[in-house]
């Protein structure tokens, strides 16, 4: 069934009740009254979008402005394409972004080596400040990764030894 | 400054940035801040943080470049830049909510821009650095006063009038009873800025003994330790006559420890947008008929809070990223008479070289940290 335009000022008692002293959000939002005319707005000159600019479904078009750096590359930027094909109320689309901001950090590292640059882990961590101020928590994060690599060789080794008999 | 991965950052040379839209300035920086909220990009919390990206949105400079539109600055003003990137014109700034611009951000419209805040935040870079790209400059970005000290304009790019609006946002009252849930920064000025309202009293709830004992003294305040507590909501229930406070204030966020589900759910397996301990705990300690007030940062998705509380008691939750520029003109004034001392906060000066020393101390909460600075090379000189 289609629905039918409806002329809401023909409603018997429509805004009897409205009251524009009641603004619960002020003073956070200045209450103009033109909430209705909000897409009536002379729009700044538009940013040429010279890389590749990923928008939200929830808008028509690009705002005025938007950042440049880093637009989506390698395997995290195919994710990334296919994370902004959802809105932005679907959970996919934000556990998709996480995924592609983990490839990323990969996808970073193996850049970093392509460059002649190895990354300088203890100092990018800020291991040794922590070794200074919190000993303790510096010992015990070491521990859990030994732990964690222990675990994991001793099942690889464990799986090899099986497989060998 | 340049994020690698989670709990990684460095500083590298990168290329200088350059005006791309006639209303840009590009700002030397001499100061900038690391926030509690950079955090939650340097655990890897917020969706689209990409490598590369130069984080920080609490910083000052100098206005080195302008673009052929910007007509108010000039090159060589001293200005502080709002942490929200805003039009001036779009519905929603015409309303003076500058911190929700639909000219600032292409990836999300639940949020304005915001620099050095992920692509989720419009992918611009940040402050943390030597120079940064400053679109719409004759809207944010606002010329210190000379007799302003650089440090106490530095905060009121972000950690002063967030505070300052938690308290605006909670309705409080001349009599009230304020329960700040965190004392970061952000709650420590809230306790400052509450005052400032009329409350009769005003109570931080954390679990770091530090920052505790700092509030007790900056604000000045009533501060508790929730370790020392069986049950939060109890507490304060019972400290109120057992009605409950008439303002919580959440100024916490998504990485709130107290609870061990939440922190699972929210901080380990990600299956929330974060932990909600002290959303949980604002909703459940506030009276009936209360403002719950939240200005900690939330991820996207969703989290579990007890919102049939929220029915049932008939709270008013408000909430909302900071309106800088709204606010700027009462916070100079405040900070002019000496009501408030923002510097008053500043624990440590790092060099911008040293970020991911900065990054960790913070994080770690080391060495009594409540407010780190990086100071650029270039400030230096």
């Amino acid at each position: 069934m289609k629905n039918k335009i409806i002329d809401a000022t023909k409603i018997i008692g429509w805004g009897v009740d409205a009251d524009p002293e009641n603004e619960p959000t002020y003073p956070i939002k200045k209450y103009t009254g033109d909430d209705h005319k909000r897409s009536q707005w002379t729009r700044p000159s538009l940013q040429p979008a010279k890389v590749e600019i990923l928008k939200s479904t929830e808008r028509p078009y690009l705002p005025a402005v938007f950042g440049t750096p880093y637009p989506p590359r390698a395997l995290s930027g195919v994710f990334r394409r296919l994370a902004f094909t959802f809105s932005e109320s679907m959970n996919r689309r934000w556990l998709l972004l996480i995924l592609a901001d983990r490839m990323d950090v990969v996808e970073g590292l193996i850049s970093d080596v392509l460059h002649a640059r190895f990354p300088n882990l203890v100092k990018e961590r800020g291991l040794g400040v922590m070794l200074k101020h919190k000993p303790g928590m510096f010992a015990r994060k070491v521990a859990i990764r030994l732990v964690i690599l222990g675990l994991i060789g001793g099942i690889v080794y464990y799986n090899k030894r099986k497989n060998n008999l | 400054m340049d994020y690698r991965g989670p709990y990684r950052v460095r500083a590298t040379e990168k290329p200088h940035p350059v005006i791309e839209h006639p209303e840009d300035c590009i700002v030397r920086v001499t100061r900038s801040c690391i926030c509690g909220s950079d955090l939650h990009l340097y655990h890897g919390l917020v969706p689209d943080t990409r490598v590369g990206s130069t984080f920080g949105h609490e910083f000052i400079g100098i206005v080195e470049e302008i673009g052929s539109e910007v007509q108010k600055l000039k090159v060589g003003d001293h200005v502080l830049v709002p942490f929200n990137i805003s039009c001036g014109r779009c519905a929603f700034c015409k309303q003076e909510l500058y911190g929700n611009c639909h000219e600032s951000n292409p990836e999300a419209t639940a949020v304005g821009g915001i620099f050095g805040y992920s692509h989720t935040a419009g992918g611009f870079n940040g402050g943390q650095a030597e120079y940064v790209r400053v679109p719409f400059a004759d809207v944010g970005p606002t010329v210190i006063p000379p007799d302003m000290d650089p440090d106490d304009a530095l905060l009121l790019t972000d950690v002063v009038p967030t505070a300052y609006q938690a308290c605006e946002m909670g309705g409080i009252k001349k009599g009230d009873t304020v329960v700040i849930f965190g004392a970061g920064p952000i709650g420590i000025m809230a306790a400052k800025c509450a005052w400032l309202f009329g409350p009769s009293r005003v109570i931080v709830i954390d679990h770091i003994d530090y920052r505790l004992e700092f509030v007790r003294n900056y604000a000045p305040c009533e501060a508790y330790s929730f370790k020392e507590m069986d049950d939060v909501v109890e507490f304060v229930k019972k400290t109120t006559d057992w009605f409950g406070a008439d303002v919580c204030i959440d100024a916490v966020g998504c990485e709130a420890s107290g609870d061990g589900w939440q922190t699972l759910t929210g901080r380990k397996l990600l299956i929330q947008a974060g932990s909600a301990t002290a959303l949980h705990w604002a909703i459940n300690s506030v009276k009936k008929g209360g403002i719950v007030s939240i200005v900690g940062v939330y991820g996207p998705t969703g989290n579990i809070i007890p919102i049939g509380n929220v029915v049932n008691k008939g709270i008013t939750i408000r909430a909302n990223q900071a309106s800088v520029k709204r606010l700027l003109p009462r916070l100079i004034e405040h900070v002019q008479s000496g009501r408030l001392n923002p510097k008053g906060i500043i624990t440590h000066r790092i060099p911008l070289e040293d970020v991911a020393d900065g990054y960790r101390i913070f994080s770690e909460k080391m060495d009594n940290c409540i407010k780190t600075v990086l100071i650029p090379p270039s400030a230096k000189r």
